[in-house]
């Protein structure tokens, strides 16, 4: 798990500017086209995560569970399109799975409109 | 904790659904969302860089702006296999491209009114009426503030007989899960109608 995720970063640059540099801002949209509420979940456990660069071991101990893109984002406190380019980082090397929602053009799934219902009921 | 491989062959097989909840800068969104989230509302932000207009002078370097948006939203599992999010839309209508974002997949929307400034939901209503995204009106009743009947707001906000309109309290979980129970009926039915063509 260590090794190839470490050499993505400069060290003495920190961990933070490689993703800003290969996005540019907002102009280069991941390869895998993530949004706000695509689920993902890391693959390498707690222990495997102890080897990986600080920003993919912090992605990795946190996605333990299905989570979504924007969670992420606002538990390890980076902005959306820097932790896009870190989760593609990590779905490219499959250490992080990822499930998009229905395309927005389906008519939303009766089944899951009642589930959704019962769930708010519940509350 | 004991280490090891045992988790290697996690799967995925959840999925999310999100709603949104719109309206002007200080009407109760987050306040709305954080009622029935499971967790308190969580804040991330979305980054827009674009080219600015003109050219600076002296370098001759096209300028660029990063525009930054801060989102709110909560999050309610609702069973193992299904997890909602409730997103509070920007409150300024500068965001536009936030809301795009924001709309596309999106179940349905609810619109919070503040009757002491019924303008500020204006730009939702209409954007969600454009979109054609099932939306209902929350009128959020703030303390001392005149309470309008639900018909008088609904003639102020011009919006259609079908579309849902009560009043709220978005402090009070009750009422939240009130109005999220009328919205996502109300998406059923739309979902109906579009079935049977
Ligand atoms: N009296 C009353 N106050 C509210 C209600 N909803 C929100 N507030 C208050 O209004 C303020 C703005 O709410 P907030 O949720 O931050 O608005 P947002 O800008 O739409 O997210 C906060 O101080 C809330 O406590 C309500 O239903 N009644
Ligand atoms: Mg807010």
């Amino acid at each position: 798990m260590s090794g190839q995720g470490e050499a993505w970063f400069d060290d003495a640059a920190g961990p933070l500017v490689r993703p800003y540099a290969v996005t540019g801002g907002r102009t280069r949209t991941d390869n895998f086209g993530l949004d706000l509420i695509t689920l993902v979940v890391a693959l390498p456990s707690v222990a495997e995560a102890a080897g990986m660069a600080p920003e993919y071991a912090k992605i990795v101990r946190l996605c333990q569970r299905p989570m979504s893109v924007a969670e992420v984002a606002a538990r390890i406190d980076l902005p959306l399109p820097v932790v896009k380019v870190l989760l593609s980082d990590l779905i490219e090397q499959n250490y992080v799975i990822y499930r998009s929602a229905a395309p927005a053009t389906d008519t939303p799934n009766k089944h899951v409109l009642q589930a959704v219902l019962d769930g708010i009921r519940k509350l | 904790m004991a280490s090891g491989n045992s988790e290697h062959r996690r799967s995925l097989t959840a999925t999310a659904v999100k709603l949104l909840i719109a309206g002007g800068f200080g009407v109760g969104k987050t306040t709305m969302v954080g009622s029935v989230s499971e967790v308190p509302p969580l804040r991330t932000e979305e980054v827009l860089t674009s080219a600015s207009e003109g050219v600076d002078d002296l370098s001759g370097v096209e300028r660029k702006t990063t525009t930054t948006v801060a989102l709110d939203f909560g999050r309610i599992t609702i069973n193992p296999e299904l997890i909602l999010y409730l997103f509070g839309t920007p409150g300024q209508d500068r965001f536009w491209f936030m809301w795009d974002e924001l709309a596309q997949g999106a179940l349905g929307a609810v619109v919070l009114a503040d009757t002491r400034r019924l303008e500020s939901c204006f730009p939702a209503v209409d954007f969600f009426e454009r979109r054609g995204l099932p939306f209902v009106v929350g009128v959020n009743c703030f303390d001392g503030a005149y309470r309008y009947g639900t018909e008088e707001v609904r003639a102020a906000l011009d919006v259609d007989m079908s579309v849902p309109l009560l009043l709220c309290d978005a402090r009070d979980k009750e009422s939240t899960k009130q109005v999220l129970v009328t919205l996502i009926q109300h998406v059923m039915v739309n979902a109906e109608l579009a079935a049977s063509g």
